[in-house]
């Protein structure tokens, strides 16, 4: 394992804002897009209908999703206009990320809007961003969910022998990947490979000797997979410090992303449950009259904004570039919206009584979401610890 | 790494969205047109303060005529910045706390311009410190059913009650005074709101000593002070109206400055943990790491906050910022004690002083451990400001009441 050496990213490229002050509220720009991405999920993903998915065969939903990507234009806001995208930032990204969070939704955003894309813009092969930004093709990084931020999970794909017939730039990849998120509707997985030197490498999923396999997830709004590779054909990204920066880039900045999403998610369970505990009629009077849920909800309430200033602050430093404040600023957002996710969905489930603790209830789909996202991308421990770098603050001998 | 200048609220004019027509640029200009034309060095302390408010270069955010240019609150850091790097003489806001933080904005939401115009130079200038008469030893975080009486007489009121935990009220010029006229009218109807003139006969003072063994507070005691009607901020029975706005103001105060990283309570325990090795604990060090974060989130949050307010006035929602702030000084402050080892079992010193204002990252580590049990109760303790949150922001439904009625029927 390595540690990270910092790396330019999208919307780095020459430009050097530091020092800098963030801007923490949303623009204008920012509300619309929010706006347009909530009509869709309020009118094509209501709960009921995520609820259901999540006992379907086709966990996700590719219907939703090429409409966020190629009508709302979701797939392509990191990927510049030159190359049909939007030109826009993780300012935006992240309000996408919000709103997705709010709705639970099954789409691949994160995957393919945020690591991918991250990981392929760092790498300079600009050759799939036309078509991700169209919505035509869909893309994940083949690294497990539950990796780290800190360090380069070790590969355990290998570069293997070519066969017969195979050019100069094709390359055959055999190996297992496991605990892959968003992973299941791509078309393409960017894959690191152990080889010397370090490569990053594309997979077309439809290419023989690559299999996927579905695993019963704790959260099934962002159903997991294993991918198996033999003898797979590949194309190179990158490689050596290149394919190792992308890699780090894109898992910082889907580090970031995921927070966004934590903090709708949490404001969503927040919202649902102050509405609830205003009708819910106990004693003669609404439950939401007692103090001990007031202050309860109050208490949230103070975390969820304590949460959303420190995703506007990371999504605002992922706009400027990658170095030492991006990395702090991702792990605050990450340690402070995954802790204060999980609790808006302990809290909702406990503050609804019986009916939080039913199947026909969403509540639950915002608590296994909420409890996977905090172990997804650094947990917020580990995000914590490497304060020991980031804030000068060295832990015991 | 440490870099304080990343959450400078000035830099939002680069946006363009909140964009002043005056930019930053500006007033640094004008501050040095300003200095050109009166030399910190041979200017004396106190006309050059007067000339600095008659300049509008006080607080921009006040109107023109009152010290301000009408600017975003936000333009200010570059006022005081500009300043300070040439070293001028200052007001000295930390004796004057309660004066520009509360008593200001208040006079300017509700004051009449002939009252504006009297009272915010000296208040910004730091001739006339202002305190806060309050809470009384019967209303506390029922501030509503306070019974210091004002009696009409002639073209004064007479005032008869006692307040405490008045901070500066021994060296004020005046004091914020909420008062009842009218006790046949539920409580909330029946209080007037004054600035009353502390340097007179019928005001005693004497000082309150807390746990830490200071006085940083007072008591204030009134047998027949006397107060101008001229002297009335707000109408007569609209005092709980013009005391919410003070209120809103002080929970901005506590917990609401701008601070650069490691700033507050967090920073002499992160001192401590670098320069002693040997105390470090995987136990402690988990606590140190969750705080650390916390209290920088909080800075981030209190930065959104300002910019979000950078052209309103506070609302319910600076309950937040007190909240947290509490929450983290005492967290923090017990942390410290801890790390302290058998020095944790020492304090600096017992003797009652009076400090000039509230200090409450001096002193040592159980200094600061004692003195922030006070910050989840001044100002509107924890529990009310969570009961404001889930009824003014959350929108809850209120207790039911037990308090309806004239004031002077309620059980006491």
């Amino acid at each position: 394992m390595t540690e990270h050496a910092t790396t330019p990213g999208p919307a780095a490229s020459g430009k050097d804002r530091s020092p800098r002050s963030a801007d923490l509220l949303y623009t204008e720009t920012e509300t619309q897009l929010r706006g347009a991405v909530r009509a869709v999920l309020d009118d094509k993903a209501p709960w009921r209908d995520v609820l259901a998915r999540t006992e379907s065969a086709q966990t996700y939903d590719d219907k939703l999703w090429r409409t966020l990507a190629a009508d709302v234009g979701v797939a392509g806001l990191l990927i510049p206009e030159s190359l049909g995208g939007a030109g826009a930032s993780y300012r935006e990204v992240g309000v996408v990320a919000e709103e997705i969070g709010r709705a639970v939704a099954p789409v691949p955003f994160l995957g393919s809007a945020v690591l991918a894309t991250t990981a392929l813009w760092a790498s300079g092969d600009t050759t799939w961003l036309p078509e991700l930004a169209s919505g035509a093709l869909t893309a994940e990084l083949a690294i497990p969910f539950a990796a780290g931020t800190r360090t380069r999970p070790v590969p355990t794909v290998r570069l293997d022998a070519p066969e017969a017939g195979d050019g100069p730039g094709d390359y055959r990849l055999t190996g297992v990947i496991t605990g892959l998120a968003d992973a299941l509707p791509a078309d393409l997985l960017l894959v690191p490979a152990d080889s010397v030197p370090y490569g990053l490498y594309a997979v077309r999923v439809s290419s023989p000797g690559v299999g996927k396999r579905p695993l019963t997830s704790l959260d099934m709004t962002r159903q997991l997979c294993e991918v198996r590779l033999e003898q797979a054909p590949a194309r190179r990204v990158a490689s050596g410090k290149q394919a190792e920066d992308s890699v780090a880039a894109a898992l910082l900045a889907g580090a970031g992303m995921l927070a966004c999403e934590q903090f709708g998610l949490a404001e969503r369970c927040l919202e649902t449950t102050v509405a609830y505990v205003k009708e819910r009629r106990q004693f003669a009077r609404p439950v939401g009259s007692f103090q001990a849920i007031k202050h309860r909800l109050a208490d949230l309430w103070v975390a969820v904004t304590q949460c959303r200033a420190a995703a506007r602050y990371a999504a605002d430093w992922l706009a400027a570039g990658f170095g030492p404040e991006t990395t702090l600023a991702v792990a605050l957002a990450k340690a402070a919206c995954s802790d204060t996710a999980l609790k808006a969905a302990q809290e909702m489930i406990q503050l609804h009584g019986g009916i939080g603790f039913t199947w026909e209830h969403p509540a639950h789909l915002y608590l296994k979401r909420a409890k996977a996202d905090s172990l997804a991308l650094g947990t917020a421990d580990a995000h914590r610890a490497s304060l020991d770098v980031l804030a000068n603050l060295p832990g015991p001998e | 790494m440490l870099d304080d200048t990343v959450l400078d609220d000035t830099v939002l004019d680069d946006t363009g969205r909140h964009g002043p027509k005056v930019t930053a640029d500006d007033l640094r200009a004008q501050v040095a047109e300003f200095l050109a034309g009166h030399d910190p060095k041979t200017t004396d302390r106190q006309d050059f303060l007067n000339a600095r408010f008659d300049a509008g270069l006080a607080w921009v955010h006040y109107p023109a005529g009152l010290g301000g240019q009408g600017l975003p609150r936000s333009l200010q850091t570059v006022v005081d910045r500009a300043f300070n790097d040439a070293q001028a003489p200052t007001n000295h806001p930390e004796r004057n706390g309660i004066g520009l933080g509360m008593a200001a904005p208040t006079i300017l939401a509700h004051g009449t311009a002939e009252q504006q115009e009297r009272w915010l130079r000296p208040l910004w200038t730091g001739e006339e410190i202002w305190c806060q008469l309050f809470s009384e030893p019967g209303a506390g975080s029922d501030l509503a059913g306070l019974s210091t009486r004002a009696v009409r007489d002639g073209d004064d009121w007479v005032v008869n009650g006692q307040k405490v935990w008045t901070s500066s009220a021994h060296m004020a010029k005046r004091g914020l005074l909420v008062a009842r006229t009218d006790p046949d009218q539920p409580k909330h109807q029946g209080l007037t709101y004054f600035a009353l003139d502390m340097k007179q006969p019928g005001v005693e003072v004497r000082p309150l000593r807390q746990i830490t063994g200071e006085a940083e507070f007072n008591e204030v005691f009134m047998t027949d002070a006397r107060v101008a009607d001229a002297d009335r901020i707000g109408g007569v029975g609209e005092g709980w109206q013009v005391s919410m706005a003070t209120l809103m103001n002080e929970r901005v105060s506590i917990g609401g400055n701008a601070l650069p990283r490691e700033g507050g309570m967090i920073a002499s325990a992160a001192r401590t943990w670098r320069e002693h090795p040997e105390l470090r604990t995987p136990g402690l060090y988990d606590r140190l790491l969750r705080l650390w974060a916390e209290a920088e989130v909080a800075r981030i949050a209190g930065a959104r906050l300002r910019q979000s307010l950078a052209a309103g006035q506070p609302g319910p929602e600076g309950s937040a910022a007190k909240l947290v702030f509490a929450r983290l000084n005492q967290e923090i402050s017990e942390l410290e004690v801890e790390l302290a080892g058998a020095d944790g079992l020492l304090y600096d010193d017992w003797t009652m002083r009076r400090p000039q204002g509230a200090n409450f990252f001096g002193r040592n580590p159980g200094f600061r451990f004692l003195r922030a049990k006070g910050n989840s109760i001044e100002g509107g303790t924890s529990e009310i400001l969570r009961n404001i949150i889930a009824e003014r922001v959350l929108g809850l439904p209120k207790e039911a009441r037990v308090d309806a009625g004239p004031w002077k029927d309620l059980p006491r």
